[in-house]
C-alpha cells in the first residue's frame, strides 16, 4: 500500500500542523477555518455529508492506471485534417529538457525579471522568430490560440484605425472556427462583420466602408493568392490589414510584412508542439512599427541592469489590464509561455535552413499527393497551395473520408462534395499511398514519376527576405549544444524546483509528477481537435468526469472547459449573463459593478463583453462598501447586468457579508459573477453556487495544479447555474454539444451549451486536463478539504509570525485571513525609505521569489504559501523576512546610508561582489550570504536590479546582438 | 526656475501658466512623483480643439498611466516635442522643460491658486 497522495501533496504533516495551530491558538484546522470563514456560507448548511459526486481518493498508481484506460478509448490516427492544426515532431531534446522539465513548467510569469532571465531569453527568441518570419517589427510573447489572436487583431485594428467605421471585412476563405469566434466577439461589441470572397481582383467597391480587413494566408482551403491588392486597398481607406499566416509556409512565402500587412497573427503549434486535441499552443501576434503600444498581452523587452549590462524584462506593462482595467488593450494576461518557449526552441534547433527544408519537404509531399490523385483522375480543386488542397468528389466525400479513416487516416470533409487534405512534417510517402488508396487508386501511387511532378509556389510570392539570421538560431545544431543551452537558461531561473514562490493570488502549489504523466502520451497529445467523435471517446469521458467533479465542488449545475485562460473564462461567463438578459428581453442590462479591489482583468473582460464598468468602493477593512453598493444598485436598477466579486476577496479575506451582497444584486435583477481566482481558500468548506453565485470561472492553473509554465498555459473553465447553461460557449466543430447538468434527482442529465465559442478548439486546451483530473481523483473530497485547511493554516501562520515585523493590512473574522495575507510595508517605507522593490529584490539574495508586489494595494506584499510548502520552507521564508526587516531597521538607525545598503543594492550577483574594490558599508558576505545556510545552497541571480524605465523609453523587443553581452 | 506660486492649478494635478490668451499646461511635481518614471507621453495634435475637463493625452510611467485633461476650452497651438522624445523631462523638470501643451482659449475658467492646490495635496 503506497502512501496516500494527499500526504505527498500537502507539505505540512500532523506534527507541523499542531505546532502551527499552537502558534495561532487553535486546536484543529477545522476550528481555525470555521473561525475565519463566516458560518453562513459553510457547505454543511447546503448539502448532506456524503452527498459528493467525487469518488474516494485513488492512489497515484491507481489514478495513472485509470488515465491509461481512458487513453485507450482515444484512437490516434494520422491526421490530415489541417484547419490550423498539424502533426509535428517535437524534438526529443526539447520534450525532455523543456516540456517535461519542472525548471521550465513550474516557473511563474516573469514579473521578477532578475530571476527569470532564462525564460525571458527564450521568449525573446520566440518574439524574434515571429517578427522575422512575418516580416514585421515587433511580436509579443504569445496569444492564446490563432482564432483569439485574429479577434485581438480585429480589436487592435479598431483602436488604431482612423477610418471611424465599425465594419470589419473577413476573408470568406478562412478557418471555420475563426469565423465563429469573430462572430461571437464582434456581436458583443457592436462590430459589423462582412464576409467577402477576397482575391487579386477585389476592388474598393467590393469592400465598402471598414476599419480593417482580415486575410487568411494561405487561405482556409489551402489556396495561395496574393493579398497585396487587398492590403493596399485597406491602407487607401485608412483601414488596417490583419493577416493570419501559417508560420511554416512563411519559410517559403513572401512575408505579411513584405506585403504591407499591419498585423500578423497565427499559431506556432506546428513548431514542435503536439496537437493535444486542440491545445495548449502558443498563438502569436506581430505588428508593424508604430503599433507596439497597441499590442495585447505580454511583451518582452531588453533593458539594462544596475551594472549597465543588458537584461530582459516585460515591457510596456501599462498597456495591460492590471493597470488600465477596462481601458486595457485586451483582457488576456496569462499567455502560453511554455508552448512559446518550445516553438522558439524548435526554431533555435532547426535554424532557418532547417525550417526551409521542412517546409519544402511538406510542400513537395503535398505536390506528390496531388500528382498521384490527378493521375487517377481525381478532381483536385486547388492549383496553388502550400500543404493543403481541396478535392471535388460529387456526393462521395463522406464515403472517401470513411474509407481513409478505416485505413487510419483522418481527412477533412468540407461538405457532401468536397474533401480537404493537409500534409505536415510527419507525413511519409507510405501515408500518401494510403490516402490515394482511399480514392480507389493505391496501386497508381507507385506509378507517379515524382521527379516529373511540378512543384512551386506562385513566383510573385517567393520569399526573398532573410529570417532567423541572429546567431542563436544558427548555433545549436548538435543535441549536445542544444541540451546545454536549455540547461543554461533553466539555471538562470527560479522555479518551484528551487524553492517556495509565495505569490499571493497565484497559488503556486505542487504540480505533482504523477499529474503530469499523461500529458505527453500520444493518446492525449496526438489527437486533432476536430478528429471524429469515434476517435475521442476517452477524452469526452474524461471531460464529462471533470465537468461533474468541478460542478460538485463549486455548487453549480454545469461547467464548460472551453476557456483556455482565466480571462477567457471571465469573458465566457459575462457573455452568458449578456445572453441570458437578452433572452429575457432585457438587453438594456449592461452595467457591471466591480469592487475597486478587483483584479483589473475583471474590468477588461466586462468591457469586451459589451458591458459598462461601474466601480464599487471598498471600506477601510478592505470589504465591499455596502452603502456604496446599495447606492450603485439603486442608481442602476434598470440597467444592472451583473456584479463581479472575488471570493475570498483579493484582499485575502472571507468577506462576512457576501450572502447579503449577492441577494441585493439578485433583488435588483442582476446576476452575480464570482471570480474563482481564490477558490483555493474555499474548496471543501464552501461553494460559490450555495451562497449566491450564478456563474464563476475557475483557474485550473491555480487551484487544480496545472503548472504555470512560466506564464501559461492556463485553463479557465466557466461554471454556472442551470439558467445560464444555454449561453455557455459552444463550438461549431465540437464532437459533442452535450455537457453534464446536475439534476435534482441525482440522475445524470445533460445540457447543450449553445453560446458562441471563446476558444479556437471545442475543449480549449484539453491535453492538460488530465492534470486537474488526476489531482481531484487522487485527493478525493476529503483530500481537497485538507488542502484548503492546510493553505489557510499556512497563511495565518505566516501572518502571525510576521506580525511584529510587518503589520497585516486586512483581516476578517477573529483577526484571521484566508489563504493569503497582505503585509503592509508602507510604514517601513515611510520610516526608512526602504521600498517594496527593495525587499522583493533582497529576498533574491536570501534565495526566495518575492511575494506579489503592490497588488491589490500599492506598497504591500501579498504572501500565499499554499498547502504544498512544508514547515521548514515556510519558516525559512519567515526568517528571511524578519532578517530583512532587521536590515531595514539598520538603515533607519543610520548604520547604513539610505542609498548604499544591502536592500537598496539588491540583488547581488557573483560579479558584483568579486570584481573591483569593495566600497560598500556592509561586507561581501552580508551581500550574498546573509544566512550561513546559503553557502552551500545559493541561487545566484544572473543580473542586478533591472531598470524598467530605460527599457520602456528605449523599446527593443528582439534578440540583442551577442556583442551587447561582452 | 519656475515660480510655482505664480501658477494656477487643477484638481487633476496640472499646472497652468496663463500668458494673454494662451495657457501652457503641464503636470505638477506631485503628480510626476506619484506616477514614477515617465516613459511615454501622448499629446493631442496641434490645431485640435479641446474641451475643458476632457482627456486629451496620456502620461505613461513604468507602473501607471496618468490622463492629461484639458484645463480650458480652446485650440492646441503647440505641443512639447522635446518631452515626447525624452519623457523623463516630466520627472526632472515638471514645471519647466516638462511642459506638455499650449492652448489658446477665449475665457479662462476658475482654477486653483497655489495655496488652494498646496492644501489639496496636503502640503
Amino acid at each position: 500500500m503506497s502512501q496516500a497522495f494527499t500526504q505527498r501533496h500537502i507539505g505540512t504533516d500532523v506534527d507541523a500542523q499542531s505546532h502551527m495551530l499552537a502558534t495561532l491558538g487553535y486546536d484543529s484546522v477545522e476550528h481555525l477555518v470555521s473561525a475565519a470563514m463566516p458560518a453562513s456560507i459553510h457547505a454543511d448548511l447546503f448539502r448532506q455529508d456524503g452527498d459528493s459526486a467525487l469518488p474516494l481518493a485513488a492512489t497515484e498508481n491507481e489514478a495513472v492506471a485509470e488515465l491509461r484506460a481512458l487513453a485507450s478509448h482515444n484512437t490516434v490516427k494520422r491526421s490530415m485534417i489541417g484547419l490550423g492544426y498539424y502533426d509535428t515532431f517535437t524534438p526529443a531534446v526539447i520534450k525532455r529538457n523543456v516540456f517535461e522539465n519542472p525548471s521550465w513548467y513550474t516557473a511563474y510569469t516573469p514579473y521578477q525579471p532578475e530571476i527569470s532571465q532564462g525564460r525571458l531569453e527564450a521568449l525573446i527568441n520566440f518574439q524574434t522568430m515571429i517578427a522575422d518570419l512575418t516580416g514585421l517589427t515587433t511580436a509579443n510573447a504569445s496569444m492564446l490560440d490563432e482564432s483569439t489572436a485574429v479577434v485581438e487583431g480585429m480589436l487592435l485594428a479598431l483602436r488604431a484605425s482612423k477610418s471611424g467605421s465599425r465594419r470589419f471585412i473577413v476573408d470568406a476563405d478562412a478557418f471555420p472556427q475563426t469565423h465563429a469566434l469573430l462572430a461571437n466577439r464582434a456581436a458583443a461589441l457592436g462590430i459589423e462583420l462582412a464576409q467577402v470572397a477576397l482575391n487579386e481582383q477585389t476592388t474598393a467597391e467590393d469592400l465598402g466602408d471598414y476599419f480593417g480587413v482580415f486575410v487568411q494566408y494561405p487561405s482556409g482551403s489551402g489556396r495561395i493568392w496574393n493579398p497585396q491588392t487587398v492590403i493596399d486597398l485597406a491602407h487607401e481607406h485608412k483601414a488596417l490589414a490583419v493577416v493570419a499566416a501559417d508560420l511554416l509556409a512563411l519559410a517559403l512565402l513572401k512575408s505579411p510584412g513584405d506585403l504591407g500587412a499591419d498585423v500578423a497573427v497565427g499559431t506556432s503549434q506546428r513548431f514542435g508542439v503536439p496537437m493535444g486535441f486542440g491545445g495548449p499552443h502558443a498563438g502569436y501576434m506581430a505588428v508593424r512599427k508604430g503599433l507596439e503600444r497597441q499590442l495585447p498581452g505580454r511583451l518582452v523587452g531588453v533593458s539594462v541592469d544596475a551594472a549597465g549590462h543588458p537584461a530582459y524584462r516585460l515591457a510596456l506593462q501599462v498597456r495591460e489590464q492590471h493597470i488600465r482595467r477596462d481601458k486595457a488593450t485586451s483582457n488576456i494576461c496569462t499567455a502560453q509561455v511554455l508552448l512559446a518557449v518550445m516553438a522558439g526552441m524548435y526554431a533555435v534547433y532547426h535554424g532557418p535552413q532547417g525550417l526551409k527544408t521542412i517546409a519544402t519537404r511538406v510542400h513537395e509531399r503535398a505536390g506528390a499527393l496531388v500528382a498521384a490523385l490527378r493521375a487517377i483522375d481525381v478532381d483536385v480543386l486547388t492549383d496553388a497551395f502550400f500543404d493543403t488542397f481541396q478535392i471535388n468528389v460529387p456526393a462521395g466525400a463522406a464515403e472517401v473520408v470513411a474509407k481513409a479513416a478505416a485505413s487510419g487516416y483522418n481527412l477533412h470533409q468540407v461538405d457532401a462534395n468536397t474533401i480537404s487534405v493537409s500534409v505536415d512534417e510527419t507525413t511519409t510517402l507510405a501515408d500518401l499511398s494510403y490516402v490515394v488508396g482511399a480514392f480507389g487508386g493505391r496501386s497508381a501511387f507507385g506509378h507517379v514519376d515524382f521527379d516529373a511532378v511540378q512543384h512551386g509556389l506562385p513566383t510573385d510570392l517567393d520569399r526573398t527576405s532573410e529570417f532567423l539570421t541572429h546567431p542563436v538560431f544558427n548555433t545549436h545544431r548538435s543535441e549536445t549544444s542544444m541540451m546545454r543551452y536549455l540547461k543554461r537558461l533553466a539555471d538562470y531561473d527560479y522555479a518551484l524546483d528551487r524553492g517556495m514562490i509565495p505569490l499571493g493570488s497565484c497559488t503556486m502549489k505542487l504540480n505533482a509528477a504523477s499529474e503530469m504523466e499523461a500529458v505527453s502520451w500520444p493518446e492525449f497529445a496526438g489527437i486533432h481537435p476536430f478528429a471524429p467523435r469515434a476517435d475521442v471517446e476517452g477524452y469526452l469521458h474524461l471531460v464529462r468526469q471533470l465537468e461533474t467533479w468541478l460542478t460538485d465542488v463549486t455548487g453549480y449545475d454545469t461547467v464548460s472547459l472551453q476557456p483556455n485562460a482565466g480571462s477567457q473564462g471571465e469573458l465566457a461567463g459575462l457573455l452568458a449573463i449578456r445572453g441570458y438578459h437578452q433572452s429575457n428581453g432585457e438587453s438594456a442590462r449592461t452595467v457591471c459593478l466591480i469592487p475597486s479591489s478587483a483584479h483589473g482583468t475583471n474590468a477588461a473582460s466586462a468591457a469586451l463583453a459589451g458591458m459598462r464598468v461601474v466601480v464599487v468602493a471598498c471600506d477601510e477593512l478592505g470589504n465591499v462598501d455596502l452603502v456604496d453598493l446599495h447606492a450603485k444598485i439603486a442608481e442602476h436598477a434598470a440597467d444592472l447586468a451583473a456584479l463581479m466579486i472575488t471570493y475570498p476577496s483579493t484582499h485575502g479575506v472571507y468577506e462576512h457579508e457576501v450572502g447579503t451582497i449577492c441577494a441585493a444584486v439578485h433583488a435588483a435583477g442582476g446576476q452575480v459573477y464570482v471570480d474563482g481566482a481564490n477558490l483555493n481558500a474555499l474548496l471543501g468548506f464552501a461553494r460559490y453556487g450555495d451562497f449566491g453565485g450564478d456563474v464563476s470561472h475557475l483557474n485550473l492553473h491555480k487551484t487544480f495544479c496545472i503548472p504555470h509554465g512560466g506564464g501559461g498555459p492556463g485553463v479557465g473553465p466557466v461554471a454556472a447555474k442551470a439558467h445560464l447553461a444555454a449561453f455557455l460557449p459552444g463550438h461549431p466543430l465540437a464532437q459533442s454539444d452535450e455537457h453534464y447538468l446536475l439534476s435534482s434527482g441525482g440522475v445524470s442529465a445533460t445540457v447543450v451549451h449553445a453560446g458562441g465559442p471563446v476558444s479556437a478548439a471545442p475543449y480549449g486546451s484539453p491535453s492538460i486536463l488530465p492534470i486537474s483530473w488526476a489531482y481531484v481523483r487522487m485527493m478525493g473530497v476529503d483530500g481537497l478539504k485538507h488542502a484548503t485547511g492546510a493553505a489557510v493554516l499556512a497563511a495565518n501562520y505566516v501572518a502571525k509570525r510576521l506580525e511584529n515585523s510587518f503589520p497585516l493590512l486586512y483581516s476578517g473574522e477573529n483577526g484571521l485571513v484566508a489563504h493569503e495575507c497582505i503585509l503592509d510595508l508602507r510604514p517601513l517605507t515611510a520610516a526608512t525609505g526602504i521600498s517594496v522593490d527593495d525587499v522583493a529584490k533582497r529576498l533574491i539574495d536570501y534565495g526566495f521569489h518575492s511575494p506579489t508586489m503592490s497588488f491589490p494595494v500599492a506598497g504591500t506584499l501579498m504572501v500565499e504559501p499554499t498547502e504544498s510548502e512544508d514547515l521548514g520552507e515556510i519558516d525559512r521564508f519567515i526568517d528571511a523576512m524578519i532578517a530583512i526587516k532587521g536590515e531595514a531597521d539598520a538603515v533607519a538607525a543610520g548604520r547604513w546610508p539610505a542609498d548604499d545598503n544591502p536592500l537598496h543594492n539588491a540583488p547581488h550577483t557573483a560579479q558584483s561582489v568579486i570584481e573591483g574594490e569593495w566600497e560598500h558599508p556592509y561586507d561581501r558576505a552580508t551581500a550574498v550570504y546573509p544566512l550561513a545556510s546559503l553557502v552551500r545552497n545559493k541561487y545566484w541571480p544572473p543580473v542586478r536590479r533591472i531598470d524598467n524605465a530605460y527599457g520602456d523609453r528605449n523599446l527593443v523587443c528582439a534578440c540583442p546582438p551577442p556583442e551587447a553581452f561582452e | 526656475m519656475t515660480d510655482t506660486s505664480s501658477l494656477q492649478y487643477t484638481a487633476e494635478h496640472e499646472w497652468v501658466l496663463v500668458d494673454g490668451s494662451v495657457a501652457t499646461v503641464g503636470i505638477t511635481a506631485y503628480a510626476a512623483e506619484k506616477l514614477g518614471d515617465v516613459v511615454f507621453v501622448e499629446l493631442p495634435g496641434v490645431g485640435s480643439t479641446v474641451a475643458s475637463g476632457t482627456v486629451v493625452g496620456e502620461i505613461e510611467s513604468t507602473k501607471s498611466v496618468g490622463e492629461l485633461f484639458a484645463p480650458v476650452n480652446g485650440t492646441v497651438t503647440e505641443t512639447n516635442d522635446a518631452v515626447v522624445d525624452s519623457p523623463e523631462l516630466v520627472n526632472s523638470d515638471p514645471f519647466g522643460a516638462g511642459w506638455l501643451i499650449k492652448v489658446e482659449f477665449e475665457t479662462l475658467p476658475t482654477l486653483l491658486s497655489f495655496a488652494e492646490y498646496s492644501a489639496l495635496i496636503g502640503e
